[in-house]
């Protein structure tokens, strides 16, 4: 599914990920976490082509394919799907059509009919019912006064409509309740394919108890210092990064 | 910025189109003598001619008066190098929009507008006006029978001379401006609409303006008169060739609303603009007012302007009605060399009067966008409330946007708030698109139709249609 070799990127003047390998075969879920400002975000951005994160270094494979010669809208079309750590807000437009756009934009690479307003409004219940989410949103401005949980779970029903092969996931537990958390968990899971990837960037086991990885990676220094099974993340929980890190740079 | 956003701020014009029509020109210049031959041409009756005079007397009083504290910066405009006088030959007298000359047709219809009746969206009349006059009008027998009168202004001095000479320069005198008083000298045609008391006017009236000739300026007049009780949504159209040179288009718009009568008036301008060096293009000096005479009247002006070398408009309205209320509802968007300084005046002299401002500016390329609005409110409006909303959209870094709102308050208990806001067309915004499979440019045009929904829905369904694939959008709001 993916296979990145040491992938080198800088923004903004710094060096930020420097030599990062990683390997996602498909149907596999992986987390990555990692102290912060350690370079989490900036690898979902390489991955989904944010412009202003530069790659010097390494490269991309997903589904056999150079991944870092497509442009952003290419790989979304791919099935590249990133839920963002923080959801931007379009005003005046509304979350329906934003979404309807999306999917129709997806679904013409694909080579598949565009859905009209009736087809779409049928699919996005469905899969409102998923994610819990109050229909009163979907009439609203692309995120322009959501909650941050309404963000986040905005993020996860724009997945569940465009239904991607490899999900990123940076944060999206971050600011969510209890069961906001087992509600997106749920939707994530409820996407589980042997053909679909996940990339979950936490901070917290909590969510892992939820969405179980098949790995555990520990990113730190613009590297993966380590990784291992679930039990890597109960790990941490509990003693922290340092003596991971502490190794790495010494 | 981006090549997306140079894609689509570089679209080539679409009307620039000319057509091969013999055409009865006068040559250029301007005296009294041809204030004369444009009225004889029309064969009006000596009070209008006294009228133009006059007018033409204002505008020579006030030769070095072209004003200049616009925020635009254009070549003096030799008024003695036009012609004030252009019409198609007609091949003979009309009976019928069956005998209309074919190319003018055609003409129309490349531009999209259908003057075939029976073609035509239902609920749409049009007036077509080619250079110095009207060509065609559609939907009239339907209108009479309401006894709403939409006609050509020269057939409305011909046929309903008594209305005209009552409410023409009831609100834009012939000395208000330089532009005013050229227009109120020389203008050829235009568009006259009267709603009688109590009716509510059963389709929408549009005029489509288009400038062929070369060399010429297009000075048109529109009034629109509506009777206690009534209601009229209006819209207007433009478009011009792209030619080298420059071209005036000076006209005046007057409305006046009496006792509960309302009035929507919406434009879509797209006029030439010029080429992306700033080489020709339409100078736009428009003077647009509405008086809102009656108690419980309503003005409300919506504007969507794409087009023109140079635009200098403030459609107003004039609240002397108790309760009365304006609205000025404008997008503004100014690429490559385009300068645009537009707002709105709201004046308000009845009690409990209400004025809304809402103006979205999207500069471009190189493109200049001025807001400036003033909204006064007399001793005597006690309640009045305004509330203005100035909302700029940079896209780029080379162009830019000024906003001067202006206040004179006269009466403490008025209500005035005022919020301005620039912004820049962000990376997140587009990328966060582009990453749902959302091309670049269609990101950009979504995001520049959501920043202008507010205006562009205050528009009847054929223009907001039109004036979302002017500003290179698909239609937002489809679903919800
Ligand atoms: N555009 C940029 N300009 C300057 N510095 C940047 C830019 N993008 C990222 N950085 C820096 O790179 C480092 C890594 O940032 P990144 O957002 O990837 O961290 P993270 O691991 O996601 O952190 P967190 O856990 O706080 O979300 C940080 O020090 C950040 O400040
Ligand atoms: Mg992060």
């Amino acid at each position: 599914m993916l296979e990145i070799n040491g992938l080198r990127a800088r923004a903004g003047g710094t060096d930020i990920l420097q030599g990062l390998d990683l390997t996602m075969g498909p149907g596999e879920v992986h987390a990555v976490m990692g102290p912060n400002g350690s370079g989490k975000s900036t690898l979902a951005n390489v991955l989904s082509g944010r412009p202003s994160v530069e790659v010097t270094g390494g490269s991309v494979l997903y589904k056999g394919k150079n991944l870092l010669d497509l442009s952003p809208e290419e790989r979304a079309c791919e099935g590249v799907f990133l839920a963002f750590q923080y959801p931007v807000e379009i005003p005046g437009v509304s979350n329906m059509y934003f979404m309807k756009s999306a999917l129709n934009a997806v679904r013409k690479h694909r080579g598949e009919s565009q859905l009209d307003a009736m087809d779409f409004l049928q699919l996005v219940r469905e899969k409102m019912k998923l994610v819990e989410m109050d229909e009163a949103l979907m009439n609203r401005s692309v995120n322009e006064g959501f909650s941050g949980g309404e963000k986040k779970r905005n993020e996860i029903l724009q997945m569940a409509v465009l239904e991607p092969s490899l999900a990123i996931l940076d944060e999206t537990d971050s600011g969510l309740d209890i069961d906001a958390l087992r509600i997106a968990a749920e939707g994530v899971n409820a996407l589980r394919r042997p053909d679909r990837s996940v990339l979950v960037i936490t901070h917290y086991q909590r969510l892992l108890d939820y969405i179980v990885p098949d790995y555990v990676h520990v990113l730190a220094g613009g590297r993966i210092v380590r990784s291992g099974g679930k039990d890597l993340a109960l790990e941490l929980e509990e003693k922290g990064y340092g003596w991971i890190t502490d190794g790495a740079s010494a | 910025m981006s090549e997306a956003l140079e894609r689509i701020t570089k679209q080539e014009y679409q009307y620039g189109f000319v057509t091969d029509i013999e055409q009865d020109t006068l040559p250029p210049g301007l005296d009294e003598g041809v204030v004369r031959f444009i009225s004889a041409k029309k064969e009006e009756p000596e009070w209008l001619l006294a009228w133009r005079l006059k007018a033409y007397e204002r505008w020579v009083a006030m030769k070095d008066d072209s004003p200049t504290w616009a925020m635009v910066d254009y070549p003096e405009i030799d008024y003695q190098a036009i012609s004030y006088y252009s019409a198609p030959k007609p091949k003979k007298q009309l009976e019928s929009l069956d005998e209309v000359d074919p190319d003018l047709l055609d003409t129309y219809k490349k531009l999209g507008i259908s003057l075939d009746e029976q073609k035509r969206l239902q609920n749409v009349a049009v007036d077509a006006v080619f250079d110095s006059v009207s060509v065609a009008t559609t939907f009239k027998k339907e209108l009479n029978k309401h006894g709403i009168i939409f006609c050509s202004f020269s057939e409305a001095v011909r046929e309903h001379g008594d209305l005209v000479q009552k409410w023409l320069g009831s609100v834009v005198p012939q000395g208000d401006n330089y532009f005013a008083a050229l227009n109120s000298a020389v203008f050829s045609d235009g568009s006259f609409v009267y709603i009688p008391k109590g009716v509510r006017c059963p389709m929408e009236l549009s005029t489509y303006f288009r400038i062929n000739a070369e060399n010429t300026g297009q000075f048109e007049r529109t009034l629109i008169v509506a009777d206690e009780g009534s209601y009229v949504s209006y819209l207007e159209g433009c478009t011009a060739p792209q030619r080298d040179e420059n071209q005036l288009h000076a006209a005046v718009v007057e409305l006046v609303a009496l006792g509960d009568a309302e009035i929507k008036y919406s434009t879509v301008q797209n006029w030439y603009p010029g080429d992306a060096d700033g080489k020709g293009g339409i100078f736009n000096f428009v003077t647009k007012r509405g008086a809102c005479r009656g108690a419980r009247s309503k003005i409300s002006w919506t504007q969507v302007e794409t087009g023109s070398a140079v635009t200098w408009k403030y459609p107003s309205c004039i609240l002397q009605g108790d309760d009365s209320v304006g609205e000025f509802y404008s997008v503004a968007l100014t690429n490559n060399c385009q300068q645009a300084d537009t707002g709105t005046k709201m004046i308000h002299i009845g009690k409990n009067t209400k004025s809304t401002i809402i103006s979205k500016g999207i500069s471009a390329g190189r493109g200049q966008n001025t807001y400036r609005g003033l909204v006064k409110i007399s001793p005597k409006a006690t309640g009045a409330r305004n509330y203005s909303q100035c909302d700029s959209l940079l896209l780029g870094d080379q162009c830019g946007a000024h906003t001067f709102p202006y206040l004179e308050v006269k009466n403490d208990d008025a209500t005035v708030e005022h919020e301005a806001t620039t912004s820049k067309i962000g990376e997140d915004q587009l990328f966060y698109c582009q990453q749902r499979g959302i091309s670049e440019e269609d990101a950009i045009s979504m995001i520049v139709n959501g920043f202008c929904k507010e205006v562009l829905r205050e528009l009847p369904m054929e223009f907001a249609v039109e004036a979302q694939n002017l500003l290179g959008v698909s239609l937002e709001g489809a679903v919800g």
